[in-house]
C-alpha cells in the first residue's frame, strides 16, 4: 500500500432539495492537541461533525534509536529502551535484556528474576493506571485523573526506592539487575498489593457503571478478531476481540510459568471491552504480584555470571514479551561484537495505531478521542 | 425601587438607577470572582488536592490576579478573523447575561424591575447569548471554534425548550409569570415538592443552557481545545468567562426563586433569619451542586446530547404540565 500523509479532495455536494452547496472541511488534530497524548497528528476530513477520512502522521518524537543503538555497548542501550514507552520503562528493560541473555545462554539468578517480574508487573499496573485517568481525561471526567495518578505515585515511590528513578529506570542489567531491593522494601510492595485491592472496586464505582461513560464506549470503535489480526494487534487490542493471546501465559518468559492468573478476554471488540480488559488485567497483575511476593527468595545473587564484555555469538534473535501495550520485541542481529549490528524494536504502539483511520472512519469526532485513547498509545513508543 | 419606578423621571432618580446597576455589577463581579475561587477548591478538595492557595490569604486573591493578568494581556486578533464580528462577540454574550438579574427579586423589597413577565423576559434575553457564542464561533476564522460555536447553538437551542417546558408547570401552579408571585405562592410548601418532576428537568436543562459538565461540549477541551472561543484572549476571552458565571449566577438565582422559595425560610418559626440570608444559602446550595457535577462527570457526546434533549427530557417536561394540569383542574373541582 502507498504511504500517503495528504488527504485525498474535497469533496462539494449540493443538495437537491435545497440547492445549499456544502463542502468537506481539513480539521489538522495536532501535533498539539490535549487528546493526542504527545505529538501526534491527525489530518481528518469532516463533513459536518463526520470523519470521511484520517490520516495519522507520525515522527515528532522521532529519535532514530535503532540507528543508535548500532554504536552503542549493549548495556548502554538499556537506558534507551527507556524512553520508548516510557509510561512502562520496566518492560522494555527486560525485552532487551532478555534477547541479549537468550542469543548468549546467561542463566539468571532466582532473585534477580523475581525482582524483575515484580517491577514489571507493578509497571503494567502504574501504566494501566495512567491510561485509565487520561482516558477519562479524554471523556471528560477530571477526576479519575488525580485518583489514578495518586496509586501511581505510590507505584513510583516504591520504584524511586528500588532504582532512584520514577520513570527512565535503568534497572535491569544484561545477567540480572541492577539494584537490589533495600530492605523492607518487600513489605512495602505488599502493603501496596493490598491497598491497591481495595481501590480497585471504588474506582469501578466512581466510573464503570455512570450511564454517560457507558453510552460514550459500548459499540464504539469496534472490529473483529480477523481484523485485528490482519493488523497485527497485540495486547488488549488483540484480546478485546476474543483471541486469548498473552505471552506470559502462551510462551512464558522469566519466571511467569510458575504462578496462577487468568487472562482476560472479551468478545465485544469495542471500547468498553477494552476498558474492562485494562482493569481486569490491573487485578490479574495484583494476582500474580502476591504470589511473587510470598515466593520472593530471602537471599540470593542479583547479578548472573556474566563476561566483562558482553558479545553475543554470531547470529540473529527475536524475542517478544507481553507489555502493558502489547507485544513489545526486540530483534538483534549481531556479528560477534560488543555492538549490535542491526537492533530493531516491534513496538506495540506502532503496530496498534495503524487500525486507527479505519476504525476513524464515519465516526463522529466526539468518538475520534475516545477510539484513538482505547488504543492506548505511547508516543515515544510509535516514533521510537 | 418600587417608589423609584413609580416616581416621574428625574435626573436623580435616573442616578439611583444606575448607582443600583453599578452596586448589582460590583456584586456579580464579586460573586464571580470568588465563586471561581470556590470552584477550584472544592474541586481540587474533591481531587486530593489543595487548590489556589498562593496569591493572598488561602489563595483569596488569586482569581484576582487572574483577572488581572487577562486585563493586561495584548489584544490578540487572528489575521483573517472578521474584525467587527470578532470584537461584537463577546459583548453580545455578555450583555444579556447580566441583563437578565434586572428581574431577580432577592427578598421581598430588594429587586430592581418587578415585570408581569419576569420569567419570560429571563428566558427571551439569555437567548440571545447563543447569538454571540455562534458568532464568536464564525469570526474567528478557526475550524475549532466553528465546530464549538455550532454545538453550543444547537446546544442552547434545543435546551431552552425542556428547560422553558418545564417551568409552565408553576406557572400553572401559581397563575402567573411574575417572579415574585411565583415566590410568594410557595408559603406552605416550596414548589421542589409538588413540581419534583419539572425541578429535575429544569436542573439537567440548566446545565445545557450553562455550558456546564456534563454538557459541556463546546468547550470540550479533549475534542475541540476550547470550543467557540479557542481564539480569543486576554480582556475578550474574560468577557466570556464572565458571562458563563454571571448566567450561573443568573440560574442559581432563578432555581432558588422557581423551586425553592426564594427568600422564604425554610420553617416559618426560622423567620428570625433575614430573608437574604436564606436565599444565599439556597442560591450556594445551587452553585455547589454545579462544582460537585464538574467533578463527577464525564461529558456526553453531541448527537447523545441531542437525543436526551428531544427524546428524554421534553416529554418528560410534557407529562409534567399533563400532571399538573390534571391536579388543577382537580382541585378546582372541574373533574
Amino acid at each position: 500500500m502507498q504511504m500517503r500523509t495528504e488527504p485525498t479532495a474535497l469533496s462539494t455536494t449540493i443538495s437537491p432539495d435545497t440547492g445549499i452547496r456544502t463542502e468537506e472541511m481539513l480539521l489538522n488534530v495536532g501535533p498539539q492537541h490535549p487528546s493526542t497524548h504527545g505529538v501526534f497528528r491527525l489530518i481528518v476530513k469532516i463533513d459536518g461533525e463526520t470523519i470521511t477520512e484520517a490520516n495519522p502522521v507520525i515522527g515528532y518524537l522521532h529519535r532514530g534509536t535503532e540507528k543508535l543503538a548500532e554504536d552503542l555497548n549493549y548495556t548502554q542501550i538499556i537506558p534507551y529502551t527507556d524512553r520508548l514507552d516510557y509510561v512502562s520503562a520496566m518492560t522494555n528493560n527486560y525485552v532487551l535484556c532478555h534477547a541479549v541473555e537468550t542469543m548468549m545462554g546467561l542463566e539468571i539468578p532466582e532473585r534477580a528474576e523475581f525482582l524483575r517480574l515484580i517491577a514489571m508487573e507493578l509497571n503494567r499496573i502504574a501504566s494501566h493506571l495512567v491510561w485509565w485517568g487520561t482516558y477519562l481525561l479524554d471523556i471528560g471526567a477530571m477526576s479519575p485523573f488525580l485518583y489514578a495518578f495518586r496509586d501511581r505515585e505510590m507505584i513510583l515511590d516504591l520504584f524511586n526506592e528500588l532504582c532512584g528513578a520514577r520513570m527512565t529506570f535503568n534497572y535491569m542489567r544484561i545477567g540480572g539487575v541492577k539494584w537490589d531491593a533495600p530492605p523492607g522494601w518487600i513489605d512495602k510492595v505488599k502493603e501496596f498489593v493490598q491497598y491497591m485491592k481495595k481501590q480497585l472496586p471504588s474506582y469501578h464505582n466512581l466510573v464503570t457503571g455512570n450511564e454517560i461513560f457507558i453510552n460514550r464506549l459500548k459499540g464504539i470503535g469496534k472490529f473483529d478478531a480477523q481484523t485485528a489480526l490482519d493488523y497485527s494487534l497485540s495486547g488488549v487490542m488483540l484480546r478485546c476481540t476474543g483471541i486469548r493471546w498473552d505471552l506470559r501465559k502462551d510462551e512464558p518468559y522469566c519466571i511467569y510459568d510458575r504462578f496462577d492468573f487468568d487472562v482476560p478476554v472479551a468478545t465485544e471488540g469495542d471500547c468498553m471491552a477494552r476498558y474492562l480488559l485494562r482493569m481486569a488485567e490491573i487485578e490479574q497483575s495484583l494476582r500474580i504480584l502476591e504470589q511473587a511476593l510470598e515466593q520472593f527468595p530471602s537471599e540470593g545473587e542479583i547479578m548472573g555470571k556474566v563476561p566483562r564484555v558482553i558479545r553475543p555469538p554470531v547470529g540473529e534473535t527475536f524475542v517478544r514479551i507481553e507489555a502493558p501495550r502489547g507485544e513489545i520485541g526486540v530483534y538483534i542481529a549481531s556479528q560477534g561484537k560488543d555492538k549490535p549490528w542491526r537492533l530493531k524494536f516491534r513496538r506495540p504502539s506502532f503496530n496498534n495505531l495503524q487500525i486507527l483511520p479505519e476504525l476513524l472512519k464515519g465516526e463522529n469526532i466526539a468518538n475520534m478521542v475516545a477510539i484513538l485513547g482505547s488504543i492506548d498509545i505511547v508516543l515515544g513508543e510509535v516514533d521510537a | 425601587m418600587e417608589q423609584l419606578l413609580q416616581q416621574s423621571t428625574s435626573l436623580s432618580t435616573v442616578m439611583m438607577f444606575a448607582a443600583g446597576a453599578v452596586v448589582l455589577l460590583l456584586i456579580v463581579l464579586g460573586f464571580v470572582t470568588y465563586a471561581i475561587y470556590f470552584e477550584r477548591k472544592v474541586i481540587g478538595w474533591m481531587q486530593l488536592r489543595v487548590g489556589p492557595n498562593r496569591v493572598g490569604p488561602l489563595g483569596l486573591l488569586q482569581t484576582v490576579a487572574d483577572v488581572a493578568k487577562l486585563l493586561l494581556k495584548e489584544d490578540t486578533r487572528p489575521k483573517h478573523a472578521d474584525k467587527a464580528l470578532f470584537a461584537l462577540a463577546p459583548v453580545l454574550a455578555y450583555a444579556p447575561a447580566f441583563a437578565v438579574l434586572a428581574v431577580i427579586p432577592f427578598t421581598d423589597t430588594l429587586h430592581f424591575a418587578d415585570l408581569g413577565v419576569g420569567i419570560l423576559y429571563y428566558i427571551a434575553l439569555s437567548g440571545i447569548t447563543v447569538l454571540g457564542v455562534i458568532t464568536a464561533g464564525w469570526a474567528s476564522n478557526n475550524k475549532y471554534s466553528l465546530i464549538g460555536g455550532l454545538r453550543s447553538a444547537a446546544q442552547m437551542i434545543s435546551y431552552e425548550v425542556p428547560l422553558v417546558m418545564s417551568v409552565v408547570g408553576i406557572i400553572l401552579m401559581t397563575g402567573s409569570l411574575n417572579l415574585k408571585e411565583i415566590v410568594y405562592a410557595q408559603q406552605d410548601v416550596w414548589n421542589i415538592v409538588p413540581q419534583f418532576l419539572g425541578f429535575i428537568v429544569f436542573i439537567i436543562a440548566a446545565q445545557a443552557e450553562l455550558n456546564r459538565t456534563p454538557f459541556d461540549l463546546p468547550e470540550a477541551e479533549s475534542e475541540l481545545v476550547a470550543g467557540y472561543h479557542v481564539e480569543y484572549s486576554g480582556f475578550r476571552f474574560a468577557m466570556f468567562m464572565l458571562a458563563e458565571y454571571v448566567y450561573m449566577f443568573g440560574m442559581g438565582a432563578l432555581v432558588t426563586i422557581l423551586f425553592l422559595g426564594g427568600w422564604l425560610p425554610i420553617h416559618p418559626a426560622l423567620d428570625f433569619i433575614p430573608p437574604v440570608v436564606w436565599f444565599i444559602l439556597k442560591f450556594s446550595l445551587y452553585v455547589f451542586f454545579q462544582f460537585w457535577l464538574r467533578a463527577t462527570m464525564p461529558r456526553l457526546r453531541a448527537d447523545q446530547l441531542m437525543s436526551f434533549a428531544w427524546k428524554g427530557l421534553l416529554p418528560l417536561a410534557l407529562v409534567n404540565i399533563m400532571l399538573t394540569a390534571i391536579f388543577i383542574s382537580y382541585q378546582s373541582g372541574m373533574m
